[in-house]
């Protein structure tokens, strides 16, 4: 029982599953799915289609984290990245060709990828802290978004692009399966090459990543090169969904949502060891608690105190400081983890996934040592 | 006199971290007025005996007895409030407040709700003068040098008015003169009645300013002895046991049988290779086969020569040749692709990534030099990291063992086998002994032997001129920044001939 609650991605996967059983108090409807016109339906498949942006949002702001960075730049890229792609489209006089909207695409991606090398550049390049070289695309980026779309609300009619954000393939919402692929190729990426390793070493002590020869610029400038491009990515989502562009409230507030999922999946704000899958599941649990809010008829105005408060209770859950006080008495003497480390930590979900790998990793070690 | 009175009396203390017993019924007693050495290797349950009598770490077992009263220390407050301050081996002050702020900080004098910076800066500078220290103390502490630093935090210790006082390894980072004038301090407190509980790797510095011994081994205790009434080999063989024998066959090697140097080609050349407010121009050459001492005192700028052929630090003087060619070192990179390897004195900030595992660790330098594209295939990364683990006999024998939890002997062998996987050329070491246990210390003085015999180049940096002369062909002596002078390693060099020269700056 143990092993499993110290197992990194235990909590995240409470919560969401806490989440997704609270709904079943007004009936299970929540959970039913039913086919129509050979698609799925059902308020399941509905958060796995709304989270998709924020679910790929994280996964670019997974890299950054790990080094010890930050990108608040996300937000004003979905909506410079959607107002690219629709502004070319409705420019277009046949908006349904498939050669426009690839187009399209590859502007609005394009931009987005010299945009996160921009950010890149302001980090490992100049110096500038992450917080602050991307605060300046974040506030800057909206004023770039509002020129394209020229203060308006730019809207399209392409068939094609449409099929982005609320089109379906093989039954399952096509964003969907475009965060699964986008999931599967960073994993087998970063995993299998060499680049999770050193970016969590980076992120974890940069001075002795440069002094063991770590390209430690390149490898930065990438990782915000790749967020930029998972923007770029998720605007197009978030542009395609309503088949309009808004400059002023597309991915609003995103970079919040996406840096607080980083957190519930159990990667530390500090950098170092970063958890994809994590990351996932901490973006289904923000899009969980969105939809069960709304289903719950709170009125938008105070919909951000309850995720606040939610929010809070996961990144509780997580730390290890206030696990050890709250469920001390649970455990019986001696039964209870080490206590926490005396350092104050700087995010509020302190490596979770460490101690669990520790104890997980240590215990096997006693087994071997008893044989 | 009476029996002197007991302060502190801990018995049967036990202490269980998960899957590791840290300790096993444990006792320790100090008396008032006395310095306590408290001695083992790496691992043997020194640090984690200290965290539970300051309540860093809650004891599983076992009692603690402050003045005869049963107590629980539940933190380093209240301990600090029951009379035990601790000085620990990594200064942890802040390095960008004043030295004034950094002794009373938590308890500055007030007035009024204010602060009285000057009441505070004349009672700092009255506490250093007991110790015939002279700083300017509203300059911030990142402006003196560690071994300063270090007082500072020894001095903020004592003047918590301490009854009991724990120096964890204070001597470490501190040259002659400093070690002296700590001693003088410890004396006092002693004279005081004070209880000083005294960490050290330095037997020589046991037998100097001790009372009484406590001896620990793989977390139990091994006994409790006067210090004048055990030899110094008796005390050597109750820390490490059997591994003894490994240390006596290397200290009476005879320097005459090293292996000569056949000198045809330098590995490594610099003319007059410097950089301004860090090292003076100088020039060193270092022939395949050889190992070359780097003698001096703290801040002599053995590191920073060092730091300079690896291009940790840019030169902006002279040229480096490797190899026989002029090479431009701007980044570690470029040194490393040049088979130069360098482990740092540093290990914590400079060397190791603690959330790393220990075989991460262990393939970091290599999977930095093939590049984040071509990763070291999962079955040859086993093998060598096996191989390392076993050849270095690293403990715990894991690679998947977080770095961070390693003692520091372990620690830095795991940064040895990072750089040893590289198959560099030129191996620089900087103190790579330094806080670390005998047994592991003989151990790394052993293998750099036999990697010079097999005709790597040695870059040995180390404070203690015993090690020096022990391992090293040549000698090269660093005094106030300047490269002063340089020595064949042979009968007529002594410890006393390269001290001199460290004293009055020129060969003698």
């Amino acid at each position: 029982m143990t092993a499993l609650t110290r197992h990194r991605l235990f909590w995240p996967v409470a919560m969401l599953a806490a989440l997704l059983l609270s709904n079943l108090l007004r009936g299970p409807g929540f959970f039913a799915i039913r086919i129509q016109d050979g698609h799925l339906y059902g308020s399941l498949i509905d958060i796995l289609a709304n989270a998709a942006p924020i679910m790929i949002i994280s996964l670019g702001m997974t890299l950054v984290i790990a080094t010890g960075g930050i990108d608040l730049s996300v937000g004003s890229l979905v909506a410079i990245s959607g107002a690219l792609a629709c502004l070319h489209i409705s420019r277009q006089p046949d908006q349904n060709a498939m050669v426009v909207v690839v187009t399209a695409i590859a502007i609005a991606i394009g931009v987005s990828v010299v945009l996160g090398l921009w950010n890149g550049v302001l980090v490992a390049g100049a110096g500038i802290q992450p917080i602050i070289a991307t605060l300046i695309l974040m506030v800057a980026g909206r004023g770039v978004a509002q020129l394209i779309t020229g203060g308006q609300i730019i809207n399209v009619t392409s068939t094609p692009y449409k099929v982005i954000g609320s089109g379906f393939i093989a039954t399952l919402p096509f964003a969907f399966v475009l965060v699964a692929a986008i999931y599967a190729l960073a994993s087998v990426i970063i995993r299998r090459s060499a680049l999770g390793m050193l970016v969590e070493a980076v992120g974890g002590n940069p001075e002795a990543s440069r002094l063991v020869g770590i390209r430690s610029k390149t490898l930065l400038i990438g990782v915000y090169v790749v967020s930029g491009l998972c923007a770029g990515v998720a605007g197009l989502i978030v542009s395609s969904d309503v088949l309009s562009a808004d400059g002023n409230n597309a991915g609003l507030w995103f970079e919040l949502d996406a840096i607080l999922a980083v957190v519930i999946g159990g990667t530390a704000l500090t950098g170092g060891r970063f958890s994809l899958a994590g990351t996932l599941i901490g973006a289904l649990v923000i899009q969980t608690l969105t939809t069960t809010i709304y289903s719950m008829q709170v009125t938008p105005q105070t919909i951000l105190v309850y995720k606040a408060v939610v929010v809070l209770m996961v990144c509780l859950l997580q730390s290890p400081t206030f696990r050890a006080k709250v469920f001390r008495r649970w455990r019986g003497p001696g039964g209870g983890p080490p206590p926490a480390p005396t350092g104050a930590p700087i995010s509020p979900a302190p490596q979770p996934a460490d101690r669990s790998e520790v104890a997980a990793r240590t215990a096997t070690v006693s087994k071997e040592q008893a044989a | 006199m009476t029996q002197p009175q007991t302060v502190v009396e801990m018995t049967g203390i036990t202490k269980q971290f998960p899957g590791v017993k840290a300790l096993s019924g444990v006792d320790l007693r100090l008396r008032a007025g006395e310095i306590h050495a408290l001695m083992g290797e790496n691992g043997a349950g020194k640090s984690t005996l200290i965290k539970v009598l300051t309540g860093v770490h809650p004891a599983d077992a076992g009692q603690v007895l402050l003045a005869g009263e049963p107590v629980q220390i539940r933190g380093p407050l209240q301990a600090q409030q029951a009379g035990i301050s601790t000085v620990y081996q990594e200064v942890n002050l802040c390095p960008n407040l004043s030295v004034a702020e950094n002794i009373f900080i938590g308890r500055e004098p007030r007035a009024f709700g204010r602060i009285r910076w000057k009441e505070m800066r004349r009672r700092a500078a009255e506490l250093l003068g007991r110790l015939q220290l002279d700083l300017d103390v509203s300059a911030p502490l990142a402006s003196y040098s560690l071994a300063i630093q270090q007082i500072v935090a020894i001095v903020r210790a004592v003047s918590v008015s301490a009854k009991v006082l724990i120096l964890d390894e204070p001597t470490s980072s501190l040259d002659r003169g400093e070690v002296e004038q700590l001693f003088g301090v410890m004396r006092r407190l002693r004279a005081d009645g004070v209880a000083v509980v005294f960490v050290t790797h330095f037997l020589e510095q046991v037998y100097e300013v001790c009372d009484r011994i406590t001896i620990l081994r793989n977390g139990s205790l091994v006994g409790e002895y006067e210090v004048a009434q055990l030899t110094r080999l008796d005390l050597v063989a109750r820390m490490i046991g059997k591994e003894l024998q490994v240390l006596e066959a290397l200290e009476e090697q005879p320097r005459s049988e090293r292996a000569v140097v056949e000198r045809q080609e330098p590995f490594v050349r610099t003319e007059s290779v410097g950089r301004k407010g860090s090292i003076a121009p100088f020039s060193l050459d270092i022939y395949p086969g050889e190992v070359v001492g780097l003698a001096g005192l703290l801040g002599s700028g053995r590191t920073e020569a060092a730091r300079l052929i690896f291009g940790a630090d840019r030169a902006d003087a002279g040229r480096v040749l490797i190899g026989g060619r002029p090479v431009s070192l701007r980044t570690p990179r470029a040194a490393i692709a040049r088979d130069v390897a360098f482990s740092p004195e540093n290990r914590k900030t400079e060397g190791l990534v603690a959330d790393l595992t220990v075989g991460e660790n262990m393939v970091l330098a290599l999977q930095a030099a093939r590049g984040w594209a071509r990763p070291l295939p999962a079955r040859r990364r086993d093998e060598v990291v096996e191989k390392y683990i076993k050849a270095l006999n690293i403990r715990p024998a894991d690679p998947q063992a977080l770095v961070r939890n390693l003692s520091g002997g372990n620690q830095q062998k795991v940064l040895l086998a990072r750089w040893l996987i590289t198959q560099p050329k030129l191996l620089i070491l900087d103190e790579p002994t330094r806080g670390i246990d005998v047994g592991a210390k003989a151990e790394i003085q052993k293998l750099v032997v036999a990697l010079a015999e097999d005709g790597m180049a040695v870059l040995f940096i180390s404070a203690e001129l015993e090690e020096v002369l022990r391992l090293s062909h040549k000698v090269a002596v660093l005094r106030d920044r300047h490269l002063v002078g340089e020595f064949t390693n042979d009968e007529r060099l002594t410890a006393e001939r390269i001290m001199e020269t460290i004293a009055s700056g020129a060969p003698a």
